[in-house]
């Protein structure tokens, strides 16, 4: 501070250092809100949150007397145990919380809470590791922001709740919007919303899904990093609170065949500042040319991104028709069997949204949401343009009339979607060439191993008469 | 015990002004002259005042000398001067307690305003907002609804102490987002909606009307401050 008593400073480099003045002193103070609610609220113990490249949650609990050390410089772990993170000879990262996320979770039975924060993954230097699904997606934002975009997501999360996690067997045989005073599933559910509303989890709507013991719950719409750690934390509450009742939840696409899926549907919007980008009251559709763009790149590049949307092999057996899963690539306002939905909004112009109906629950959201985020904003900078809306019901046409109407379908299967994907330059410039390298190879083993695997379906099929 | 409110010049203050008395908890109005401070102050008057004589000097000695020249002098007063501003404040010992260099860093005046209050005589004990039932302890950082602690996330917390320390007034998105999220941050304006729903569903639905939606304005937290303060429910002229 030796530059304050030398006279005037340059006007510029006085605001600079105000600001920096600014967010250190806001960054010193979340710091401080951290380590004395720990300390007043007597925690335990903290959980540290991050995702490996395929989107399951790890967790490390440190004590109390070890949070100040770990908020300040990281918390090292090897990160050769993580899937997708680095190889043995380079093993060691730091963990380091995000203290904006900090959040006090109660455990029932227990007295005090624990509390549990997000973190960034870094390299013992100190740069952002570029393997860190998190960094992806904040990476990809950064993006629009350039553009002065904020990016908002709402995904309705569907689920199966079961008696284990060895047999499909339902709770109940209810069906949509059902209503019954002895609906099991229903009681999880409150439960659920409770702890997840607790959690600064806000919900906006909940109910029995189509499938037996299926069910949806839909999350209000956040900036899609907070929306990424958001169904993390969803994820893990809605299986926590199952096991609580010795009831086991599942987010896997297709459990049982014949039964509906379970997807993600994902409601997008663009802001600029408090303007909703995607309106535009003149247009007959209140579309305005962002929207149309951003819904243009996502059908453009609709086969490319798929393989991280949907990334299971057994996620494309619930990408098949009949079940209102989408499988062609179009858009409607209201025809729910389309890849793009634009809704209809209810009030005001902030409603203005799309719905990407292909992911399921099953993916990583940070990589989901990221590879979305592209391929709608590649539509919008180079201006593509919006096919005309699907106006028939497009499983009801025959091939030939999707092809004359330039429809054309989801990947199939797995093995296709990485087919795709590995030719896309939009997806690997979106997840970073660690991530996209990583993904391709793990999931190019997955699908061997399917492959190599003789099924029931083949047994019962063939083996009797062949 | 709850602070009256700092009087702050010029009007609109500097922003790390702002953010740093927001920060710190403390409750300030700004006044762009004297006769507008005198038609803005509190019934119990002002806590004390923050003059800038960075922008407007002579405005701000101005201001000055009028708050120690009334009746009852407004004390303590801080003012913030540029490095090559410290000559003027020679023989003019009398309008001001104490002053700070800019660029200021936040904690240092923090820590000045403190020791202001201290010697004045107006901090005891831990400084502690209250509305309704809701108790915010600033020191701790802890707030507690009827004595349930409440679960808050950091920004979640600056909200909401930033509404209790401001009852009664409308807010748009942007002053709330400028204001307590302060610089750069990237979720735009339409986080603070999601903040508000957050902070109400862990208030409770008892609570959750607290913060009250503004159409196409923004957000005002409680009453009216005029209904607030009187106990009535007339309606409020902001």
């Amino acid at each position: 501070m030796n530059a304050r008593l030398n006279g005037p400073v340059a006007r510029s480099g006085r605001d600079e250092r105000r600001r920096a003045g600014g967010r250190l002193a806001t960054m010193e103070r979340q710091l401080e809100y951290v380590l004395r609610t720990v300390e007043e609220r007597n925690v335990r113990f903290v959980r540290l949150w991050f995702t490996d490249v395929s989107g399951l949650l790890k967790s490390v609990a440190i004590t109390p007397a070890e949070l100040e050390d770990a908020l300040e410089s990281g918390m090292e772990f090897d990160g050769s145990c993580i899937e997708g993170f680095t190889r043995v000879q380079e093993s060691d990262m730091l963990a380091r919380p995000d203290p904006g996320t900090f959040e006090l979770v109660h455990i029932p039975g227990e007295d005090a809470p624990v509390a549990r924060m997000f973190c960034d993954i870094h390299l013992p230097s100190g740069e952002p590791f570029d393997g860190d699904p998190r960094y992806v997606l904040k990476r990809n934002l950064e993006k629009a922001r350039e553009r002065g975009f904020t990016f908002y997501a709402s995904p309705e999360m569907e689920y199966f709740y079961f008696r284990s996690a060895t047999e499909p067997e339902p709770l109940d045989t209810a069906s949509y919007f059902d209503l019954t005073p002895s609906d099991e599933a229903s009681e999880l559910r409150k439960q659920t919303i409770i702890a997840l509303e607790s959690m600064g989890i806000p919900v906006q709507y909940s109910h029995h899904e189509i499938a037996p013991s299926q069910q949806e719950i839909d999350l209000r719409y956040t900036d899609a990093l907070t929306m990424a750690d958001n169904v993390m934390a969803f994820r893990m509450v809605v299986k926590e609170v199952a096991q609580s009742s010795g009831v086991y939840a599942t987010f896997m696409p297709k459990p049982v065949a014949g039964w509906n899926g379970s997807g993600m549907h994902t409601h997008l919007s663009l802001f600029e500042g408090d303007v909703n980008a995607f309106h535009d009251p003149v247009d007959e559709h209140g579309l305005s040319k962002v929207a149309k763009g951003f819904v243009a790149g996502l059908l453009r590049h609709a086969r490319e991104i798929t393989a991280i949307t949907n990334q299971w092999v057994n996620s494309y057996k619930r990408l098949i028709a009949g079940y209102e899963a989408p499988v062609y690539i179009c858009w409607a306002r209201n025809n729910r069997s389309a890849l793009v939905r634009v809704p209809i909004p209810r009030r005001g112009e902030s409603g203005t949204r799309v719905e990407y109906r292909a992911p399921d629950p099953a993916c990583n959201p940070y990589l989901a949401f990221s590879v979305i985020l592209a391929a709608g904003l590649r539509g919008i900078e180079q201006e593509y343009e919006l096919p005309p809306e699907a106006m028939n019901n497009i499983y009801e046409m025959t091939p030939e009339e999707r092809t004359a109407e330039g429809i054309s379908n989801l990947p199939n299967s797995l093995a296709e979607a990485l087919d795709v994907m590995e030719k896309s330059e939009l997806v690997a410039e979106s997840l970073g060439e660690h991530v996209f390298e990583y993904f391709i190879r793990n999931k190019r083993m997955e699908w061997a191993d399917y492959k190599a695997y003789v099924s029931p379906f083949e047994l019962s099929r063939y083996l009797g008469v062949l | 015990m709850i602070m009256d409110p700092f009087l702050v010049y010029p009007d609109p203050p500097p922003p790390l002004l702002v953010q740093t008395l927001d920060l710190a908890g403390y409750a300030w109005k700004a006044a762009a002259n004297a006769s507008i401070a005198g038609q803005q102050e509190p019934s119990d008057g002002w806590g004390g005042a923050v003059v800038s004589a960075e922008v407007d000097p002579e405005g701000a000695f101005v201001i000055c000398r009028a708050l120690r020249r009334r009746d009852v002098p407004v004390q303590p007063v801080l003012i913030l001067v540029a490095g090559n501003q410290l000559g003027d404040l020679e023989l003019r010992e009398d309008l001001f307690d104490d002053f700070c260099l800019t660029p200021f860093h936040p904690k240092e005046l923090e820590a000045r305003l403190r020791l202001l209050a201290w010697r004045a005589g107006r901090a005891t004990g831990p400084e502690i907002v209250e509305y309704g039932d809701l108790i915010i302890n600033l020191e701790t950082y802890q707030a507690a609804v009827g004595g349930r602690p409440l679960d808050l996330t950091y920004m979640e917390h600056e909200l909401l102490k930033f509404f209790t320390t401001h009852p009664g007034k409308v807010f748009t998105r942007e002053t709330l987002l400028s204001r307590v999220w302060g610089y750069e941050y990237y979720g735009g304006a339409r986080t603070v909606d999601v903040h508000v729903r957050r902070l109400r569903a862990k208030l409770g639905e008892d609570h959750a009307g607290w913060i009250q939606t503004v159409r196409s304005v923004g957000y005002r937290f409680g009453q009216s401050r005029w209904a607030a303060a009187g106990g009535s429910t007339r309606p409020a002229p902001d």
